[in-house]
């Protein structure tokens, strides 16, 4: 979190091709932010990623705010676009996981996980912010370590101490001698892995995507010299493409954080076999 | 670049450890998002998709009586148009039953009426001529008795006699005339 004095734009903007300068080439530091307040030794700090994080729960909270505060039985447009979403997220994904009669209490989380998660992801290419905040460990983390509480304290209370146990380590008598060893991997997938890869899934595909605009958004610059515009141009074409793509992928990361979501609480519920 | 080098080396900038002011911005963003959408917001559109469905359900069934009651009102109005069919159906025979008894009737009453004149008539006849023929009865016995009386010159003034020969002489002629007829 030291001080980098020319990370304003992500890169050097007087650099280009065969002004012998290297490629600016994005890394870890295109993740890191000076904090716009506070100090980043201390941990008492606001940065980038902080603001964009309360913004996009502002723009959240805003257009549901909009659609549902005086909702219609007969809907505008906006209230209608809000009801497609809200009933994607019910019925596609808790209804079909969970079922109608134990899901429906679980719909208000898994809306928010997912509009919240989707507005996150989309910071990326909203112009100016161009950042997806899941990029940052730390938002997913905190998302999954929601999840991961609230499914293990759901095992706990369904089946009691030991039917969690067993819920946990996958106890299945057939299994005969290879038993312990089954359990002890079930054991810590389930309890130690699990947690991990949900929000490192996340993580990475965001983490990944900016890089690779970033990639071609630095080279499209950087080979504006003699030859190399042609190579910028192609550099350009692959951003807008990356861009779509990643529009793409930011709403289907989202979808399938709030799916594994689901699928974890369905487990905690299910009856152990 | 000797900057990113100094950055690399420092062991904050491991991407996969969350630093605590984010992971506390991240749990208060979502925690806003949550509160507003499970207090408020969800509430408020579930009640209306609930209004909704039964708006629906309540203008089908709505429909659905109104339907029902136009089947049976449409019913009711065939039932009373047949009914009334019969009706006039039923008086049109009565009246034609009626029309016919009447021309019955009255055919018999002109029947009676006609044999009764006629019966007085001959009754009359009969009187006038039995009237008739008793006084022609009488004065042909006169007119004989005193012809016979001026014939024979002999009184027949006896009159038990003479109404006995008179008689017995008319009855001969009624019998010629009879058995002239």
């Amino acid at each position: 979190m030291s001080a980098d004095p020319t990370q304003v734009l992500a890169f050097e903007t007087d650099c280009h091709i065969f002004d012998g300068c290297g490629f600016p080439a994005p890394g870890l530091h295109s993740f890191l932010f000076e904090p716009l307040w506070g100090d980043g030794d201390s941990n008492v700090y606001f940065n980038k990623t902080m603001l964009l994080a309360l913004l996009g729960s502002i723009i959240v909270i805003g257009f549901f705010w909009a659609a549902f505060r005086k909702p219609k039985v007969v809907p505008g447009k906006l209230q209608m676009v809000a009801e497609a979403g809200y009933d994607f997220i019910r019925r596609g994904v808790v209804y079909e996981t969970i079922g109608k009669k134990e899901g429906e209490k679980y719909v208000p989380l898994i809306v928010s996980l997912f509009f919240f998660i989707w507005m996150m992801n989309l910071w990326s290419i909203i112009p100016v912010a161009q950042f997806p905040v899941t990029a940052i460990i730390a938002y997913p983390a905190v998302l999954a370590l929601i999840v991961y509480v609230l499914w293990v304290s759901l095992t706990f209370k369904r089946h009691g101490f030991v039917g969690a146990l067993k819920n946990f380590t996958g106890y299945d008598k057939s299994l005969g001698p290879v038993l312990p060893l089954a359990m002890f991997i079930e054991f810590l997938s389930n309890l130690i892995v699990r947690p991990f890869t949900h929000a490192v899934r996340l993580f990475a595909n965001m983490f990944a995507g900016h890089t690779l605009l970033l990639l071609f958004t630095i080279a499209s610059w950087y080979l504006l010299n003699g030859i190399g515009i042609a190579y910028a141009g192609v550099s350009f074409i692959m951003t807008l493409v990356m861009t779509a793509f990643e529009l793409f992928i930011q709403a289907l990361q989202a979808y399938v954080f709030v799916l594994l979501t689901c699928t974890f609480i369905q487990g905690a519920l299910a009856e152990h076999h | 670049m000797s900057h990113l080098l100094i950055l690399a080396a420092e062991e904050k900038e491991n991407p996969l450890v969350p630093p605590i002011p984010e992971l506390v911005i991240g749990l208060i963003a979502f925690v806003i998002v949550f509160g507003f959408l499970a207090w408020k917001l969800l509430p408020n559109i579930n009640k209306v998709l609930e209004q909704r469905r039964e708006a629906i359900e309540g203008g089908i069934e709505k429909a659905e009586a109104a339907q029902t009651e136009a089947q049976s009102v449409l019913e009711q109005y065939k039932a009373q148009l047949a009914e009334a069919r019969h009706e006039a159906a039923r008086l049109r025979q009565e009246a034609q039953e009626q029309g016919a008894t009447l021309i019955t009737e009255m055919r018999a009453e002109g029947q009676r009426q006609r044999e009764e004149i006629v019966t007085a008539g001959h009754a009359q006849i009969e009187a006038d001529r039995k009237a008739a023929a008793q006084a022609l009865r009488q004065d042909v016995g006169q007119l004989a008795t005193a012809l016979a009386g001026k014939l024979v010159g002999e009184s027949l003034e006896d009159h038990a006699r003479q109404s006995r020969v008179i008689d017995r002489f008319l009855d001969e002629l009624e019998e010629k005339a009879e058995a002239a007829r």
